[in-house]
């Protein structure tokens, strides 16, 4: 079946050459879209007809293109992601668009995440709470034998679910006080349901929530929006955890 | 503790903390008000608030509560301005509708609404009731402020401060849709069985109080 073609569309989009100069919008029309394209495809697309024009082309970041890496960011139409669920803006298609329709896109918008260059945002801020306790302590040596340590069916199930998240940012994106703890709820649930991350829980979530703060990302309001904007439908019930995992860890000092 | 108290996850507990207190509060409160609706001669809402103003366990409560409102207040401006101040450029177009409910979004907005029917309130009744009682009953020899009168005069006197009333009540129900199974979730009381319920008994305890305020002015408008 033959895709349908969108004759015309308006881009309407944050143009910012660096962090320290201020940036504005811009709206190109762009032609002869198909509806079976992706929407990175459309901008490829637009930046050809940019290039040629002897315009800069439209910085935005992608990499695996196939819903994985979490590298893909945007924000589109009001929404990360744009306008359809449990996706990664690589996964989003133009069929989710109108003939005629001025397309808004914006870079993720967080202190924590300082525009680099128009769309692409700098995201090091969650590598920086990894690194303040995601992970678990291991002595090196030999590979340790598969299932030695027992874990329970419904706790592997629910750390894997938590370990889905790929660290994109449409959490703190979707959130009205860019608030990291969704991704912060991810990454202590994942460890804390499995006895090898039991040993370090404490400092773990002790360590990661004064890193977030310290970064400038927002509180939690539990709105909810996080969990509806996830590629990877992370549920909230994970920050309740990490809420949990958190007092526990402050009243047993 | 003071990195406790200046971490997001410690305000947010102080919050739900009080909030917690403040719902249960307010239970005993609504409790207490709908005794003015099931007896016309007033005596048994006097005792109850008569009861409420003079027993033991209300000395230590009270100042508690006053407590209680002002941190959870003052609390609720201080999160709210950090909370904004985390994303320095706003977006152009934003659907927020998409996935999240208004009232989620917006708690201090109707936090502070309900300040403002607050403080009527206080002015109206308690200020009254506490420093310049005006009318005065003895039920049993015991001498009591006539609270019945008080409150059933000014309804029925004034359409527009029951409609005050009212909205009040609607508000409170709106800001504890949200905040009651909110408070939960941030004491790390909830997962993903409990997620719904807790979202359920929310609601139910919201209407309760939405539609248990209103109907007391509702009774001295339309039936007095
Ligand atoms: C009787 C009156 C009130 C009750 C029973 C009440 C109850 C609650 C509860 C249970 C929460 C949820 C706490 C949490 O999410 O952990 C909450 C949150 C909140 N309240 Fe109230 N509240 C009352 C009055 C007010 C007032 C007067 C204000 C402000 C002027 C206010 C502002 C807020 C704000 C901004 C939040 C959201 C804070 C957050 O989610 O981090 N509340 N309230
Ligand atoms: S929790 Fe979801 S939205 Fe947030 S970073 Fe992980 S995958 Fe992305
Ligand atoms: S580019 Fe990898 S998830 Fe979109």
């Amino acid at each position: 079946m033959a895709d349908k073609i969108l004759k015309k569309l308006n881009i309407k989009v944050w143009r910012q050459n660096r962090a320290s100069e201020k940036g504005k919008f811009e709206t190109y029309t762009i032609e002869n879209i198909s509806t079976g394209s992706s929407f990175l495809e459309m901008l490829d697309i637009l930046n050809n007809d940019l290039i040629e024009k002897g315009i800069d082309p439209i910085a935005f970041d992608h990499d695996c293109r196939e819903g994985i890496c979490g590298t893909c960011s945007l924000y589109i139409n009001g929404r990360p992601h744009g306008p359809d669920t449990e996706i990664t803006t690589c996964q989003l298609h133009m069929r989710k668009f109108k003939e005629g329709e001025t397309i808004v896109i914006e870079p993720w918008r967080a202190k924590a995440f300082p525009v680099v260059k128009d769309l692409v945002v700098n995201r090091t801020a969650f590598d920086k709470i990894l690194q303040a306790g995601g992970f678990i302590s291991v002595n090196t040596g030999g590979v340790p034998d598969g299932n030695a340590i027992p874990v329970g069916y419904d706790d592997a199930e629910e750390a894997m679910d938590a370990a889905a998240c790929i660290g994109c940012g449409a959490c703190v994106a979707a959130c009205k006080n860019s608030s990291a703890m969704l991704f912060v709820a991810a990454k202590v649930s994942h460890l804390a349901k499995l006895p090898q991350g039991k040993v370090e829980a404490k400092r773990r979530a002790r360590n990661m929530i004064a890193k977030m703060d310290e970064l400038g990302f927002g509180g939690c309001t539990n709105t909810g929006a996080c969990e509806v904007e996830c590629p990877k439908s992370i549920s909230i019930s994970n920050i309740s955890r990490l809420n949990r995992e958190y007092l526990v860890a402050r009243f047993s000092e | 503790m003071s990195k406790f108290l200046t971490a997001s996850i410690g305000k947010k507990f102080i919050m739900s903390i009080t909030g917690i207190f403040l719902m249960m509060f307010i239970l005993v409160h609504l409790t207490i008000n709908l005794l003015l609706i099931f007896d016309d001669t007033g005596e048994l809402f006097n005792k109850g608030a008569h009861f409420m103003a003079t027993n033991p366990v209300i000395k230590i409560v009270e100042p508690l509560l006053g407590l209680g409102f002002m941190i959870h207040i003052l609390w609720s401006f201080v999160i709210s301005y950090q909370n904004w101040r985390a994303r320095p450029i706003r977006y152009a177009k934003s659907n927020p509708g998409e996935s999240s409910t208004w009232a989620s979004r917006n708690m201090l907005i109707l936090g502070a609404l309900v300040l403002v029917f607050l403080v009527t309130h206080i002015i109206n009744f308690f200020w009254i009731i506490k420093f310049a009682p005006d009318s005065m009953e003895s039920i049993n020899g015991t001498n009591m402020e006539n609270t019945y009168k008080l409150v059933s005069e000014l309804f029925i006197e004034s359409i527009p401060y029951c409609i005050v009333y009212i909205i009040g009540a609607i508000l409170l129900g709106l800001h504890l849709t949200h905040g009651f199974w909110s408070a939960f979730q941030t004491l790390g009381l909830n997962n993903k069985n409990w997620m719904k319920r807790l979202e359920w008994i929310a609601k139910i305890y919201a209407v309760i109080v939405a539609v248990g305020f209103s109907v007391i002015p509702l009774y001295f408008m339309l039936v007095k």
